[in-house]
């Protein structure tokens, strides 16, 4: 490694590759060189930065300045202006939303300026692909504590001391599944890394592997001398390929360098890691059925007790933790369980990475502490929500999780304060919604997932979820029925209490959400046959208001489907026949001349 | 490919140290901030010469916490090639009219040694900006 005067970090997370990061770099490579500025600027891929809304991105160090939204005929200007000429280029600056000037500066925008980063500490700062770096950050420095100078007792107190709670979604204390996973006198020991994100929306599991990969192994690794294991699995989905190659650069790297194998650091300790790749099913991210599934059996989840931590790979004692809870170890043992406690609340210690998605100005990757409010990740980071609408629901822990109203906006993001409020933390999706968000049709969509992705073993899960989206189904047709809502809480609370696993445990929170908060919603559809959001389709129409019509065209030229009649400067007709209800003629329409409506005329069938 | 040598927590702490001041820039961070000027009259008075001399110093002493940068012209076009010379919790010095040797002085003397070299400067201090 040499000395540069500048280090350009380009993003090269999923979210920025997909944007065209890889070409950033490479146009800003060559413009490097051709201005024979090589040896004095260097150019990294990092992981995923986070603001992933504003991709490509590149910050430039030591000036901390913060690029975005690049294209590739950007980067010569960028070279020549700020490398070259040290003139900072505002045209490709973050500019927030509403207001003129740029934040030249990546601690000044406000995405960044409330977060705290702990599992993601290195991210957009080191090249995931490069144990040096990751060295050079303090990394692999809590192992060596860990195997040289703290026995596997004390690693276990450290971390159930400091009130580590598992990031996967459920919540159990860390240290007491190593502790019971110490206590088994049978060998082998196995540990797993489950990194098989299924929610829908979610890439934090995605986004710790691709950043900093050598985080999650060395969380591993200490595990490892705390419970007695000799041999580890990384779990990745297959569709996770940069995931799938960083984390098998990062074994190799390891392994070479003897942080894997045997006799790790020369402290005498053996322990080796292999990657399994998982087939993308949904409830492959219950432990039992992980265990079945690296097992090379099909991934359906079995009762429990024993627990994995007494009976789990192959019959032995198997720690399985989530890739943010192995990745989060390092840092206490490094830094101190007390350190650790001092952050979140009284239950909920540390930080917690959210995928931030749907209608929100900033979408991204964030983590904060525990205990921040919904409104502090929603408007403070999040910058609201785009284009001046208003906020309605946020959707937290995925398919099991809930959906919860404005209202609760103040509710502090804490394992008990969510669960209380019917949601749960899961693995850490967050959902934003406006108001144009039907909340029976999102019941619906999450349904569809669960009935789709239910394993089949229970009757109560296979069956509920069937039942309950065939139901919801048909209240967003316009066929639903007074009795339906009783009957939709009955079948969530059944398929609650009487499914084995996770998944069916919490099938009906989606259900029970959106009943609790927006019942109206769901009595509008069913007792007026109208949809307040305009979204079910069966249940609007869209119409010219002829006084408004100025005859333009634009929402003919739109129409999909050619349902549109009218001359130049006529009143325009829709074919309501013909109509696919898609609302394209709705956004081209500059005059409000389209509305969607409710017509008592409107026969269901 | 040759087996790597295995890692001992030694060698661990002595990578940590190689690259670590390395990677300070990654943070913004450093003992001391120097400001190339180069705006069009600084690179056609020399500037590039006074860069390539200051990276060659620094190679040299093998610090790695003296952060580089450049920025546009500073207003004084007849004093180019110029540099600023940032040091902790001090105000900026500028000096002009580099050369190669000059900037070596500097080097050690200020940015090294954190005493200015009182014949060379230009002004301490910055303007005051609106």
């Amino acid at each position: 490694m040499k000395q540069y005067r500048a280090h350009l970090l380009v993003c090269a997370g999923t979210g920025c590759v997909s944007c065209g990061a890889f070409k950033i770099k490479a146009a800003l490579e060559q413009e490097v060189k051709k201005r024979n500025l090589q040896d004095e600027i260097q150019v990294v891929a990092t992981g995923c930065n986070g603001f992933c809304e504003r991709g490509p991105i590149v910050l430039v160090q030591p000036d901390g300045i913060f690029y975005q939204l690049l294209q590739v005929e950007d980067v010569p200007h960028l070279v020549e202006e700020h490398l070259l000429k040290g003139r900072p280029v505002k045209k490709l600056m973050y500019v927030p939303p509403a207001e003129k000037q740029p934040v030249p500066k990546m601690k000044d925008i406000e995405f960044f300026k409330h977060q705290r980063l702990i599992v993601l500490r290195n991210r957009g700062r080191i090249d995931p692909e490069k144990i040096e770096e990751y060295i050079a950050f303090d990394g692999y420095e809590a192992l060596a504590k860990a195997l040289s100078e703290m026995t596997p007792q004390a690693v276990i107190d450290e971390i159930l001391f400091s009130g580590l709670r598992g990031r996967g979604g459920a919540g159990f204390p860390t240290g007491k599944k190593w502790a019971a996973a110490a206590k088994e006198k049978r060998s082998p020991k196995y540990l797993i890394c489950n990194g098989d994100e299924g929610d829908p929306g979610a890439f934090m599991d995605r986004s710790v592997l691709e950043a900093d990969p050598h985080a999650v192994l060395e969380g591993m690794i200490i595990g490892a001398k705390a419970v007695g294991a000799s041999k580890g699995f990384v779990y990745i989905r297959h569709e996770y390929p940069l995931a799938l190659k960083r984390m098998e650069i990062a074994i190799a790297q390891a392994r070479e360098s003897g942080l894997l194998g045997q006799d790790i650091l020369g402290t005498g300790f053996d322990f080796d890691l292999e990657i399994v790749q998982g087939a993308g099913a949904f409830v492959s991210g219950e432990e039992s059925a992980l265990i079945a599934s690296v097992e090379g059996r099909i991934a359906m989840p079995r009762q429990r007790p024993p627990y994995p931590a007494q009976r789990g790979l192959w019959g032995q004692p198997t720690v399985i933790n989530n890739v943010e809870t192995w990745a989060t170890v390092p840092n206490i043992i490094r830094r101190g369980a007390d350190w650790f406690q001092g952050l979140g609340t009284e239950t909920s210690k540390g930080t917690k990475i959210f995928a931030l998605v749907g209608k929100i100005a900033n979408t991204g990757l964030v983590e904060v502490p525990m205990g921040i409010s919904l409104r502090e990740i929603v408007y403070g980071i999040g910058g609201g929500i785009p284009d001046k609408r208003d906020f309605k629901a946020v959707q937290i822990g995925g398919p099991s999780g809930g959906c919860l109203p404005a209202k609760l906006l103040d509710l502090p993001v804490d394992y008990e304060s969510l669960t209380a409020a019917g949601a749960m933390m899961g693995s850490g999706g967050m959902i934003v919604m406006d108001d144009k968000t039907c909340m029976v049709d999102i019941a619906k969509y999450f349904l569809n997932f669960l009935q789709d992705e239910s394993c089949g073993k229970c009757v109560s899960c296979r069956e509920g979820t069937q039942r309950m989206y065939e139901i919801v189904k048909a209240i967003t047709e316009g066929k639903g029925k007074e009795s339906d809502l009783a009957l939709l809480e009955e079948l969530a609370q059944i398929t609650k209490d009487a499914s084995m696993c996770g998944l069916g445990q919490t099938a009906g929170n989606p259900v029970l959400t959106t009943l609790r908060y927006f019942r109206h919603e769901y009595e509008a559809h069913i007792l007026d046959k109208r949809c307040p959001a305009g979204v079910c389709k069966s249940l609007i129409r869209y119409v010219v208001l002829a006084e408004k019509c100025t005859g333009c065209q634009s929402c003919k030229k739109a129409c999909p489907n050619d349902c549109i009649k009218g001359t130049l400067k006529d009143i325009h007709l829709i074919d309501q026949s013909k109509c696919i209800k898609c609302g394209a003629c709705k956004e081209a329409c500059k005059f409000e001349a389209i509305e969607e409506q409710r017509d008592e005329a409107i026969q269901i069938i | 490919m040759p087996a790597k040598k295995k890692l001992t927590i030694q060698d661990l702490a002595k990578i940590r140290e190689k690259t670590k001041s390395l990677m300070t820039i990654r943070e913004g961070e450093g003992r001391a901030r120097v400001t190339v000027h180069m705006g069009t009259c600084g690179i056609a008075a020399g500037a590039r010469d006074i860069m390539d001399a200051l990276l060659g110093e620094i190679g040299k002493a093998n610090i790695q916490d003296v952060i580089v940068t450049t920025s546009g012209c500073a207003g004084l076009c007849n004093a180019e090639p110029m540099m600023t010379v940032e040091i902790k919790n001090q105000p900026p010095v500028k000096y002009g009219q580099l050369t190669p040797d000059k900037l070596r002085k500097i080097f050690v003397q200020h940015i090294l040694g954190g005493q200015m070299v009182t014949d060379l400067v230009l002004v301490v201090g910055s303007e005051t900006v609106y």
